[in-house]
């Protein structure tokens, strides 16, 4: 199988360059990341974070034929070829397919990402309701991988003020939890041309997402509370 | 070479929830603690852990956690600390209860309680009728938990350092611990971590074995530093193997699946688990379970075109419950075993799962180890949680789910005895010279050898090794030849080459790194389970099938240096309640 590999090492390349490989997958490589290992027994240089391989730790995300996905659940049967494989978009490569995830985190560190309630804890559980737990269905399965943050124009323009989808739908699993008491003070946080304001309805988060999740839904669902307390 | 130090009150290596959950009383008390990961903390392998978590709540039915404590002492085939259980099912609890307060998005039952779900050996009443005690969001628990975790260190302000590996443990003359040397993955940069409290929680190793369900990242490193610094592993012997990984890549579906109703089958369609486990079929102990489907392999009755593997169905339960209750099983079953559970059963198999043995600790955390006069002696300044240590909760076999809980209950109270001992160990004890020497001299090895050998040869070479000499059964002779092998695969370990010498994000270097630590996992697994000449728990041997008491109720040491074995007694005595004496196991 023929791939085409984004390559930048700074401890030895001016510049970025596409390296072509040629490979024959054992009947076990099945998916895009056992390719990739296949391929990194010949050519050790070849750098790529991996963990789980089961698509539960985010690590392998990268662009792959033009659309960002996570190696490890995507089948290499039916890849166009030759596959080619680049960094995820918009963000500083480190080298080769990693990219620096700095700005990433920043942005969700900066939304809180925990649950803020004043009120000494009782006891035992603080008591949800099935229904109440439903609502975060859908967000907090969120994997951190950064396939809808940086597929997202509007992250690649501002990525110092945006705070992306990925963010956004972390915001959003805090302000739908009925234990969380900072509703007002997650909107005030959020209230800002750039924060939420900056996400254009583009969908590209949603449709990456590898885990099948609807961040660009959760946007408009922060900007419908934000409209509800205007009026 | 001069390597760079700092220093912290504490240094934790390993960003999983039992380090999460240390790093988290430290921070909140205020101490300067660096976590140090070998990946964003989000990717540590608890965040593949599915089922659920233990603890006596009574959501569902009738529950306390004497009950829990019998069933762990039971699980552990007799070896297991009793004191240590007690503590552990005593705080189940309180510190899931702790979680949810931190915002663990637990499933709930109509009143708004967490909701609980039955597991394998999970009983009421000292083995009776199921217990229902595994608290669950969904099939997707580890997940939650961990980022649970992280979100609240993010808010005490933790400091990690992230994709650091750990290199060597620094100790002094006196045997006492100082910190560790790491290597910045990013920049190719050594340096010296030097703490008051040093706490290893870096997992797993089983990926030792060829079909795994753990992360690539599981190679046993804490371990290996632990090891090569002179503190022994106790009872390496015991790995368990998860009754359905999904034939042919490993992938861990959930026991949750059985304690919902799934069950499993053979080729001819029977439910065979009946025949092994009357009372509690499927919903046996996992080395119960790995043990019967393996028989089944072994006689002839596996499914498919070369009858190596048994089905798993759940069709039977329906789409409602899968999707809700099961929704991330369903997703790896699509996407790896291309069977849809809602229509047809899964393809599954036994594979290595989780390492029962570790560095040895007391139920405060605090490594023990014979040392200058006892077998159990503290090794100053030294802890170590979660998988890593064995305290030992899970003696011969873990129960499904004691795993979360052993992470959350010991990180939370080797936070609280490193806080203790701080307060009075309030200076940094003196750095040896060569503190960093070994670590480098490792490091300068792979940067100079030429014409060595291929670190994924050599790596599968120890994993297909350990796959055959040391699976769910074991035999006298593949034992005997699986320790001259893996004694092989440890001589040319020592000469593994890395054609990538860049400084920058260097995975072949992190790889080469790793293999040193899995072959002293390796190395420990086959001669302790070479010498254990009985069957307990995940470790059952063709020549001696029954549990021997009067020779083998001993925890095994093994020692690096000179590949020695040495016992220790196992600690029949609870700390409050009475002690459950051996017994036969049936389920």
């Amino acid at each position: 199988m023929k791939f085409s590999i984004y390559r930048f090492d700074p401890d030895k390349d001016e510049k970025p360059y596409m390296q072509n490989y040629e490979i024959t997958l054992e009947p076990a490589d099945r998916m895009l990341l056992d390719a990739l290992i296949r391929i990194k027994t010949v050519d050790d240089s070849l750098s790529l974070r991996r963990s789980c391989r089961e698509g539960v730790c985010g690590s392998d995300a990268m662009n792959i034929n033009g659309r960002n996905g996570l190696a490890c659940i995507t089948p290499v049967k039916g890849l166009r070829e030759p596959v080619e494989l680049r960094p995820l978009p918009g963000l500083p490569v480190i080298r080769d397919l990693i990219v620096d995830m700095t700005q990433f985190f920043k942005q969700y560190h900066s939304i809180k990402p925990y649950l803020i309630n004043d009120d000494p804890p009782p006891e035992t559980e603080r008591l949800q309701s099935p229904e109440e737990r439903a609502e975060l269905d859908g967000l907090y399965e969120c994997i951190l991988c950064a396939c809808c943050s940086t597929a997202c124009p509007s992250f690649w323009w501002n990525p110092d003020k945006y705070v992306g989808p990925a963010g956004l739908l972390q915001a959003y699993r805090f302000l739908a939890d009925s234990r969380d008491q900072a509703t007002a003070e997650r909107l005030d946080y959020l209230e800002d041309p750039y924060r939420l304001f900056r996400c254009h309805s583009i969908m590209n988060c949603t449709d990456v997402c590898p885990k099948g999740l609807n961040p660009m839904e959760a946007i408009s669902r922060i900007k419908t509370m934000m409209t509800k307390r205007t009026i | 070479m001069t390597v760079a130090r700092r220093k912290f009150d504490a240094v934790i290596v390993g960003a999983g929830g039992g380090g999460m959950r240390a790093a988290l009383q430290l921070s909140e008390a205020g101490l300067k603690v660096a976590v140090l990961s070998k990946v964003f903390p989000t990717r540590s392998h608890t965040v593949a852990a599915q089922g659920g978590i233990a603890a006596a709540l009574g959501n569902v039915t009738e529950d306390n956690w004497h009950w829990h404590m019998y069933d762990t002492v039971k699980g552990s085939d007799y070896l297991g600390d009793q004191d240590a259980i007690e503590f552990m099912c005593r705080q189940a609890s309180e510190v899931v209860y702790e979680l949810e307060h931190y915002g663990m998005p637990f499933d709930r039952l109509e009143n708004g309680k967490i909701y609980q779900r039955p597991f394998g050996g999970q009983s009421q009443n000292f083995g009776g009728a199921q217990a229902t005690r595994s608290c669950a969001v969904a099939d997707r628990t580890g997940h939650a938990m961990l980022h649970t975790l992280y979100q609240r260190n993010v808010r005490a302000n933790t400091q990690f350092f992230v994709e650091w590996m750990g290199l060597d443990l620094i100790r002094d003359e006196h045997g006492d611990v100082l910190g560790v040397s790491a290597l910045d993955i990013e920049t190719g940069e050594v340096m010296i971590l030097q703490a008051r409290a040093t706490l290893f929680a870096t997992g797993g190793g089983a990926r030792i074995f060829s079909a795994s369900t753990n992360a690539f990242i599981n190679t046993g490193d804490g371990l290996a530093m632990a090891a090569r610094a002179g503190v022994p592993l106790q009872d390496m012997e015991f790995w368990q193997f998860h009754p359905t990984g999904v034939y042919g890549v490993g992938i861990l579906i959930s026991e949750a699946v059985r304690g919902e109703g799934g069950y499993l089958l053979n080729k001819d369609g029977e439910r065979f688990m009946e025949r092994y486990a009357p009372h509690a079929k499927d919903l046996a102990s996992r080395d119960v379970v790995s043990r019967a489907m393996t028989t089944e392999i072994k006689e002839g009755r596996g499914c498919g075109r070369d009858a190596d593997h048994l089905l798993l169905k759940l069709d039977h339960l329906g789409g409602n419950v899968i999707k809700a209750r099961l929704p991330g099983i369903r997703e790896i079953a699509i996407k790896f075993a291309h069977a849809d559970p809602v229509q047809e059963p899964i393809p599954v198999v036994p594979t290595a799962h989780y390492m029962m043995g570790g560095i040895p600790t007391n139920f405060h955390g605090q490594v023990v180890a014979p040392y200058k006069t006892g077998p159990e002696e503290v090794v100053q300044g030294f802890y170590a949680v979660g998988e890593c240590a064995c305290v030992s909760v899970h003696g011969a076999n873990r129960l499904g789910t004691n795993s979360l809980l052993d992470i959350l209950v010991f990180g939370r109270a080797a936070g609280n005895q490193i806080i203790e001992d701080l307060k009075r160990n309030t200076h940094h004890k003196h750095l040896p010279g060569d503190a960093a020497d070994k670590a480098l001299a490792r490091l300068a090895r792979l940067d100079s050898r030429k014409d060595g050998e291929n670190v994924a040869q050599v790596g599968d070479m120890l994993r297909k090794t350990m796959q055959a000499h040391c699976g769910v059964f074991r035999f006298a002779d593949l034992l005997k030849q699986g320790v001259d092998k893996i004694s092989e695969v440890a001589e040319r370990v020592k000469n593994t080459e890395i054609r990538d010498k860049s400084r920058v994000f260097n995975t072949a270097r992190v790889e080469a790194l790793e293999l040193d630590n899995l072959v002293e996992v390796a190395l420990a697994t086959m001669v302790s389970a070479q010498a254990r000449k009985e069957s307990r728990g995940a470790h059952a041997r063709d020549d001696f099938p029954h549990r021997d008491d009067d020779k083998w109720l001993k925890h095994t040491l093994y020692f690096s240096e000179d590949r020695r074995l040495d016992y220790k007694p196992v600690r029949l005595k609870p700390l409050t309640v009475e002690s459950f004496p051996p017994k036969a196991r049936t389920y």
